[in-house]
């Protein structure tokens, strides 16, 4: 949909939006009251348990549950012979094989069999009693080594249209973006690099473990509760797989426990439908961090070449990256994203991207925040600072030399609108942080991040009570705080105070289809489809003043929460308050609500610089982050206690991306360190506070300017911390994560 | 006509051309005439595409209108985390 002339951005002076007000969610998630998706529960409820491979890929010739099925408390038992096969949808069918494996089990933890029991300890019995008849298959988890012609071989036919004859059946697609001429830029430069970058698969990491309660009747008619980022996804997808039609389904969601883009898909919850068909019981099921490791999405890991020639006073010439990851057992990794986003930040003549898709025996990515994004900027952003200071140049002048503007024919593409690239180089070239002196070991680093941002379908029902409090219910989880934003929207419109506003997240059955809560689209999407519901309900209560006062609707106008007569035609009444209002509906046509469905388009691509200092330790090789400082476009940030955790979140994940994280395989392509003891996340302790700097271009495709923030921040980390740590080593680094035995491994090698 | 820009890698599907011209007023027209023109695009259609219409993106809007002179991008779609 085209957004209306009134969509668009108008300037305004705000009360509500831009202020700091209290979290709704917040007593209750400090005091233990937040229901999350394992504190559901439902009389009668089982329990069920997975039976996982512990093999990497393996041909599954039976699976005899008998004994398991005989164990007293032992309800049911489902394989994969208990669902139906999907023969016309590709993209589905790849989920239900992620959920229940088929013939093959195709990676360490692929699911094979599930129990529903009375008791998670009968249930973790009976998985024992299961006998799984496998053939033991080679297996690759390596990107490159498994777009060898020689690699062993997951799936046959897969190929696309776009990979050329002659490569693994392991390459399933690629993709080309760019303009110019790769040689001739080339040519014009005073230097080239090439070089190769490898960055691990890494978790994100949410806290909360997958979980969710299911519950069918023989009526056909099923309920589900879980934590996800989409519960109407949830829903379609598990409709589809259960061949139930969606109105039949209704799907709740849960508080979520963070996301970051893994729970934009299933694991669970077909497998606990079809165990609650089989039952005729609701069905409760809850990972443990383990399986949430071994397999759930983490992202891609990437190997990618890069090629850059630059002139000596920092002028790009050209540039060329060749990008492979690799997104697990199925089709889908990010490397689009990867390949339209990594010279994204700068415009260039003469630009090109290869990436190419490729499947290896490692649980199906799933997305990440700014899915693909991070590694290729982290091999683009690590080239770049390599010449800027080969030519002993000032790396942000650089970046500002070459920035993408107004007007830019992005390498992926499309001609830039106003962006706010430029701002946030700017802003970190006058930060204190940018002049602050180094000591021994320590170095600094910079690198520029950008992500697409979209739209997508919405819907918002705004209630006004009979007592003139609102109720807004939106269909979107709230994982980074929407249901603030959304109030803070709906109270700036009525101009009514925030308080007065409560938001909600409905269920499945409440609202018309909404788009997972991803792409950092919610602000943005739902907050204009809050506001254009607030403006039904304002035109609504006008309507209803000019009914008591006896004028004509467009002798009405809204200002400060209430109805006024707008001149002096008019006549002299006093104003009508929304709660004035509110004690009348009844009186003058019922109820009063606001509501707007839509696809917004127009999201407004983001960008963002960061800064960071790193100390080396020459004898250990670890690295301790000494200060880091997030620039990023928020276009209006409508709750900046939100807006800075979105900047500091995304920081802290690519500081763990860049540092410590990454999925340990070995030799037998089994996963060694599926637990948080031996997978090392960022905690508190290890970091300092996070500065954050809030730009605001106002987006001009929405009503109050807003920008989706929630991905670009984790695009530049893993490039500013290899910067910093490269600078404090003394030696460039190019492979992540930079843990203490690579970084000593590379001071050694000086 | 619209021009058309696609990505690199659809130009195997399209007479080796990166940009292609269209008859199109609307979205949907232009993702039925690219599919019509060159079915070796189909593939790649079912499978996804966003639009980049003068600097914009679009991933489903069937009737957004289409200027002569718009700046008319095939992207993959776009997706999120």
């Amino acid at each position: 949909m085209a957004l209306d002339d009134k969509q668009q951005y108008q300037t305004r002076e705000f009360k509500v939006v831009g202020t700091r007000v209290k979290r709704p969610d917040g007593v209750d998630k400090v005091t233990g009251k937040a229901r999350f998706g394992a504190d559901m529960s439902a009389p009668g409820m089982l329990i069920a348990r997975v039976l996982r491979s512990p093999h990497a890929h393996a041909r599954i010739n039976s699976i005899d549950t008998s004994a398991a099925e005989a164990l007293p408390g032992v309800h049911a038992v489902v394989t994969r012979a208990d669902f139906n096969e999907i023969t016309d949808d590709d993209f589905t069918a790849d989920i239900l094989d992620n959920c229940m494996a088929g013939d093959k089990a195709l990676y360490d933890g692929h699911a094979v069999a599930a129990v529903a029991a009375n008791s998670p300890a009968v249930a973790k019995a009976a998985l024992k009693l299961i006998k799984v008849d496998y053939d033991l298959l080679p297996h690759v988890t390596d990107v490159d080594a498994a777009m060898a012609k020689d690699a062993p071989v997951l799936h046959e036919g897969r190929t696309n249209e776009s990979v050329p004859d002659g490569m693994s059946p392991n390459v399933l697609a690629r993709y080309e973006f760019g303009h110019g001429d790769i040689e001739a830029g080339l040519a014009k430069a005073d230097r080239v690099i090439e070089r190769t970058y490898k960055t691990e698969a890494t978790h994100q990491g949410y806290i909360e473990p997958h979980a969710c309660l299911a519950s069918m009747g023989p009526d056909g008619q099923a309920d589900l509760w879980c934590c996800t980022q989409g519960h109407y996804m949830v829903r379609n997808t598990c409709a589809t797989i259960m061949g139930l039609e969606q109105g039949q389904l209704r799907v709740t969601a849960s508080e979520i426990g963070g996301g970051f883009g893994g729970k934009t898909t299933v694991f669970l919850e077909p497998v606990a439908l079809a165990l609650s068909k089989k039952t005729g019981r609701p069905v409760k099921m809850v990972m443990s961090r383990s399986e949430v490791l071994r397999a759930t999405g983490p992202t891609a890991s990437s190997s990618i070449d890069v090629r850059i020639g630059m002139t000596k006073d920092g002028r790009i010439t050209a540039a060329f990256a060749e990008l492979r990851y690799q997104g697990g057992a199925y089709p889908g990794s990010p490397v689009e994203f990867g390949s339209m986003s990594a010279f994204a930040p700068y415009d260039l003549e003469n630009v090109k991207t290869v990436g190419w898709d490729v499947v290896t025996n490692r649980p199906k990515q799933a997305a990440y925040r700014a899915p693909g994004a991070p590694m290729a900027a982290y091999a683009v952003e690590s080239a770049i600072d390599e010449l800027a200071k080969g030519f002993d140049l000032d790396p942000l002048a650089v970046r500002l030399k070459n920035a993408a503007r107004e007007g830019t024919k992005a390498s992926y593409g499309p001609t830039f609108p106003a962006i706010g690239l430029e701002a946030t180089l700017r802003a970190a070239k006058d930060h204190p942080h940018w002049t602050a002196p180094l000591g021994e070991n320590q170095g600094r680093g910079v690198a520029c991040g950008f992500w697409f941002n979209f739209g997508g379908d919405t819907c918002v029902t705004l209630n006004i009570t009979p007592d003139g409090t609102v109720t807004v219910s939106e269909g979107n989880p709230d994982i980074g705080g929407s249901r603030a934003s959304m109030s803070m929207m709906a109270a700036e419109e009525l101009g009514i105070p925030y308080e007065q506003v409560r938001t909600i997240v409905a269920d499945t059955g409440s609202l018309g289809q909404n788009e997972v809560t991803d792409g950092s689209r919610v602000t943005f999407a739902v907050g204009l489809a809050t506001i254009e519901a607030a403006r039904a309900a304002k035109r609504e209560m006008c309507k209803r003043a000019a009914m008591v006062w006896g004028i004509e609707e467009d002798a009405v106008k809204w200002e400060d929460g209430a109805a006024h007569p707008a001149g002096e035609n008019a006549g002299k009444h006093p104003p009508m308050t929304l709660k004035d209002i509110a004690a009348v509906a009844s009186n003058t046509g019922g109820p009063i609500a606001g509501h707007h469905e839509a696809n917004p388009e127009g999201a407004g691509v983001s960008f963002a610089t960061h800064m960071v200092d790193t100390e080396v330790d020459p004898d250990t090789g670890a690295v301790k982050i000494l200060r880091y400082t997030v620039f990023q476009d928020a276009g209006k940030a409508v709750h900046p206690d939100y807006v800075e955790g979105q900047f500091q979140g995304g920081a802290v994940q690519g500081i763990g991306w860049a540092l410590n994280e990454e999925y340990i395989y070995g030799d037998d392509g089994v996963l060694q360190n599926a637990g948080f003891l031996d997978y090392r996340i960022p905690v508190a302790s290890d970091l300092p506070m996070i500065d954050t700097v809030i730009l605001e271009i106002p987006n001009p495709g929405h009503p109050y300017g807003v920008r989706g923030v929630g991905e670009t921040s984790i695009v530049p980390p893993l490039a500013a911390v290899s910067n910093s740590v490269s600078e404090a080593a003394g030696v460039r680094l190019t492979q992540l994560p930079m843990s203490p035995p690579k970084v000593l491994s590379a001071l050694h090698s000086k | 006509m619209v021009q058309v820009k696609i990505w690199g890698s659809l130009a195997a599907m399209t007479d080796d051309q990166t940009e292609i011209e269209i008859e199109a007023s609307t979205l949907r027209e232009l993702l039925d005439g690219l599919a019509g023109k060159y079915p070796g695009l189909k593939p790649q259609l079912d499978r996804g595409v966003s639009v980049a219409i003068d600097g914009r993106v679009y991933n489903d809007g069937w009737f957004t209108p289409i200027k002569p002179d718009s700046e008319v991008v095939l992207l993959a779609r776009l997706k999120g985390g």
